[in-house]
């Protein structure tokens, strides 16, 4: 009989119990989302999960790996439901499965399975649905619209018909087009979009609250320990700090700081999808050049790129440089940090 | 008295589950009829037995004498007859055998003839030798012979007291603190003569406020100047390392010894085993074990080195469902099936193992990244980089990243969520590195007898040229010299 190898103790955690906490972190996210939004996330939510599942036992089943044990491990759902939180929530049903597909199968899957992916599954989900089907995916709910449930399952799964009035222009949108005709030399940014009705108390309308909860989120894991503080706080605060120094160089042209913290992806970006442990950095160090580097990189995206948001494209960036940044920011083994005198 | 501490990075706080055995008195485990004593009882050299087999023995009597400097002597730990000298098998997951001196006890436990030391006004390397004599080794575990740790060439500053005692179950030291606080104390005094020490800390968890406070109580009573440190409960705060920098601040990389930093650092029992020797003139026969875990009776038991460890456990009554023992600690012990093998010099705790208290280990997922292991890492590494490199066969990586400076305390493993068992890794990555070392050594060493070889072949060669141009040189002369006579005939030539 093999003797067990010591410790002979074990903490009571597991990758399945971390993946879970994750999906309780998003949760309130979900139902500010689904109540100031409009409930269509929730069938994004369902129709992804269920998706991401299928794909992942296809692919355990095809890689002749235990399905059970692995599906258990609840990785493929938070990956399904950062998808659905960040695809527009009115988008067709197969869009949602696409992105799903490229998440589970080619991001994830076909590199080797959980930890192995060098790239965040639902990142690359975003980006190959947003170079492909740049339309869809740019199409965000009008502002104030309240479809009934029924109509907004209509719509997903395409039996309505998709009627332009049904979007309109993000603030994050509105703004990046302002830059571009600079056609805000007379006034303020923050006006026009007040104007457009697009502005709450502190940031997008509806969004902001939406924001704030995935911040709370945050903290929850950060309180848990699922997460550390280093990757959030960079990211958070080199995102305030280019954004502070743009505002200050011009107000006009550019929206405050609080605006863009709390616009778009910024909260879930901060906390759920650049802190993902397996594409990110893992040194201290690292996670602190991770943050700051995807927080100013998603910043430069959504203000001066093309698309309407840059945490995507920021993230799959810093996620190819993560083996370098640690490969360069190993921590100094504790015996040798004086070299053997007091430090 | 209030001390600042160092806090050493990462850790656990595992449940420490003392309680139970931390209750009761230290008591004395009956004599077996028949003790097994490995040779191999210390770090080093193993000693050379000195008796037959039929020879009759007293306690205390030396059994097997040291012949190196890290090594220590080995004596009888009741009186009897020498039964064997032989094979047995030992405490290892191997359960390979390995050289022993069986006695039976004769039930006299009659001792030699014993005479303290009168050290005071011996030089210190006596003192030395006559602790090697009487087989003093690290009882927390490490078994690093106590003699050869003194005396190096670096004046000691601190000379630290390891009491802490951080991992879960133990608690024999915590008892003989309790109850042998005096003799300790009287020990720490001779080592403090003995290493010139400019300050004595005894460092003891925070988790055993009673053997503080007989500590204290003591110090007081000898008058001494000692300082009892109260650490934080944290695995592995007894570690030697994390031990030194949390009282000193001093970093002490794996090559380097503490005695090189001006730190000499005893475990409390071994303290006690000092005084009893010098004092007492008694060697190292007995030690306090702690027997826990899935038994009726969780106890601290005195025993007889060579007694057997299920006879041991026994003595507490394991309950029915007990499928093994860990020998050691939880976090760095040995798992071992119910065996016989000898206690020995080492083995500071017994825990019967069960399905309940300690689960199997969960089928291994793969590892997220999450650095669960590198936050808890009171040595500062990266396990799941060593994981990954030596995973992958990769071993001169995980050696950049460190492994040599991994202490096996089990804190990555304890915490991974994937249920990794990286210590294993690291131990296997190790031996490779190790084995490798070894071929790079005899591969060396082969190339150099066959260079010497060559140059030798060489060497000889143009000698016997030599040697022959000087002959040939030679008969040309005594031919010139007389040319009447024959000319002598021309050696052959080399090939």
């Amino acid at each position: 009989m093999p003797t067990p190898s010591s410790p002979h103790l074990r903490e009571a955690n597991s990758i399945s119990r971390i993946m879970r906490l994750v999906c309780a972190a998003l949760f309130p996210g979900i139902v500010v989302y689904s109540a100031l939004i409009g409930p269509a996330v929730l069938a994004q939510i369902v129709l992804a999960s269920v998706a991401a599942l299928f794909f992942e036992a296809v692919m355990l089943k095809l890689r002749a790996m235990p399905i059970r044990r692995f599906l258990g491990d609840y990785s493929a759902l938070v990956t399904a439901w950062l998808i659905a939180l960040t695809f527009p929530p009115l988008s067709p049903w197969w869009l949602t499965v696409t992105g799903v597909f490229f998440a589970i199968v080619v991001a994830k899957h076909l590199y080797g399975g959980l930890g192995q992916n060098p790239f965040n599954p639902a990142m690359i989900a975003f980006a190959a649905c947003i170079i492909a089907f740049p339309a869809l995916m740019s199409e965000w709910p009008a502002q104030g619209l309240m479809l009934p449930f029924e109509q907004q399952l209509e719509i997903i799964f395409g039996f309505a018909p998709r009627i332009d009035a049904l979007t309109a222009a993000t603030p994050l949108d509105v703004i990046k087009t302002a830059l571009k005709n600079n056609a805000l030399r007379a006034g303020n940014i923050q006006e026009l979009l007040m104007s457009q009705n697009l502005y709450g108390t502190f940031a997008g309308r509806g969004w902001e609250w939406v924001t704030m909860t995935y911040l709370c989120g945050g903290a929850f894991l950060l309180a848990m320990g699922v997460i550390t503080w280093h990757v959030p706080f960079a990211f958070i605060t080199s995102m305030a700090a280019i954004s502070a120094l743009c505002w200050l160089f011009d107000p006009g042209r550019f929206s405050d700081p609080l605006f863009h913290l709390f616009s778009g992806g910024a909260m879930l970006g901060a906390f759920f999808i650049a802190t993902d442990p397996v594409s990110g950095c893992a040194t201290p160090r690292g996670r602190l050049i991770f943050g700051v580097g995807a927080g100013i990189l998603a910043y430069l995206i959504r203000v001066f790129g093309v698309f309407p948001d840059g945490i995507a494209f920021a993230v799959l960036i810093m996620n190819i440089c993560a083996p370098l940044i640690d490969r360069y920011t190993q921590p100094t083994v504790f015996g040798r940090r004086a070299n053997g005198r007091r430090s | 008295m209030m001390r600042t501490l160092f806090s050493f990075p990462g850790g656990v706080k595992p449940d420490p589950n003392k309680e139970a055995s931390a209750r009761a008195f230290i008591a004395s485990a009956p004599l077996p009829e028949r003790l097994v004593l490995p040779l191999k009882q210390s770090a080093g050299v193993a000693p050379l037995p000195c008796v037959r087999v039929g020879e009759r023995v007293k306690k205390g009597q030396i059994i097997a004498v040291a012949e190196a400097w890290i090594s220590v002597s080995l004596h009888a730990p009741t009186s009897g007859k020498v039964t064997d000298i032989g094979a047995h098998p030992l405490a290892h997951p191997s359960g390979l055998p390995a050289p022993a001196i069986v006695i039976e006890a004769d039930g006299e436990d009659a001792w030699r003839e014993r005479q303290p030391l009168d050290w005071q006004g011996l030089a210190p390397r006596e003192v030395q030798c006559y602790l090697q004599q009487s087989g003093v080794v690290g009882l927390g575990g490490a078994v690093f012979p106590s003699h050869a740790k003194l005396g190096g060439d670096t004046p000691t500053e601190e000379l630290i007291i390891n009491g802490a005692e951080c991992e879960p179950y133990i608690t024999c030291d915590d008892r003989l603190m309790r109850e042998r606080a005096d003799e300790i104390i009287s020990g720490v005094a001779l080592l403090r003569d003995l290493t010139g020490a400019r300050q004595c800390l005894i460092a003891v968890e925070n988790n055993k406020p009673e053997a503080i406070r007989a500590l204290r109580g003591a110090i007081g009573k000898h008058r001494e100047d000692f300082v009892v440190v109260t650490l934080p409960a944290r695995y592995p705060a007894g570690s030697l390392r994390q031990l030194i920098y949390a009282l000193t601040g001093k970093h002490a990389p794996v090559n380097v010894l503490p005695a090189a930093l001006g730190v000499q650092c005893f475990n409390v029992a071994t303290v006690h085993s000092i005084w009893r020797a010098v004092a007492h003139g008694e060697p190292v026969v007995r030690r306090v074990v702690t027997v826990s875990g899935n038994v009726r009776a969780p106890k601290n038991w005195e025993a007889p080195i060579g007694m057997s460890m299920n006879a041991l456990l026994q003595l507490s009554e394991p309950l029915d469902d007990t499928d093994g023992l860990i020998v050691g600690g939880p976090m760095m012990g040995l798992s071992l099936p119910l065996t016989n093998a000898p206690i020995t010099k080492g083995s500071n705790c017994l825990i019967a193992r069960s399905p309940r208290l300690f689960p199997p280990r969960p089928p291994e997922s793969p590892c997220i990244r999450c650095t669960a292991c590198a936050q808890a890492c009171p040595q500062g590494l990266q396990p799941f980089e060593l994981y990954w490199w030596s995973r992958a066969r990769n071993f001169d990586r995980a050696a950049e990243h460190a492994l040599a400076e991994c202490i096996e305390c089990g804190c990555c493993a304890y915490v991974c969520p994937a249920a990794i068992p990286l210590v294993h890794y690291f131990r296997f990555a190790k031996g490779e590195l190790a084995a490798a070392a070894r071929e790079r050594q005899m591969a060396d060493g082969a190339r150099d007898r066959f260079e010497f070889r060559q140059f030798r072949a060489e060497r000889e060669k143009a000698e016997k040229q030599a040697k022959t141009a000087a002959a040939k040189q030679a008969a040309v002369m005594s031919a010139a010299a007389a040319p009447s006579e024959k000319p002598a005939p021309t050696p052959p030539s080399e090939p």
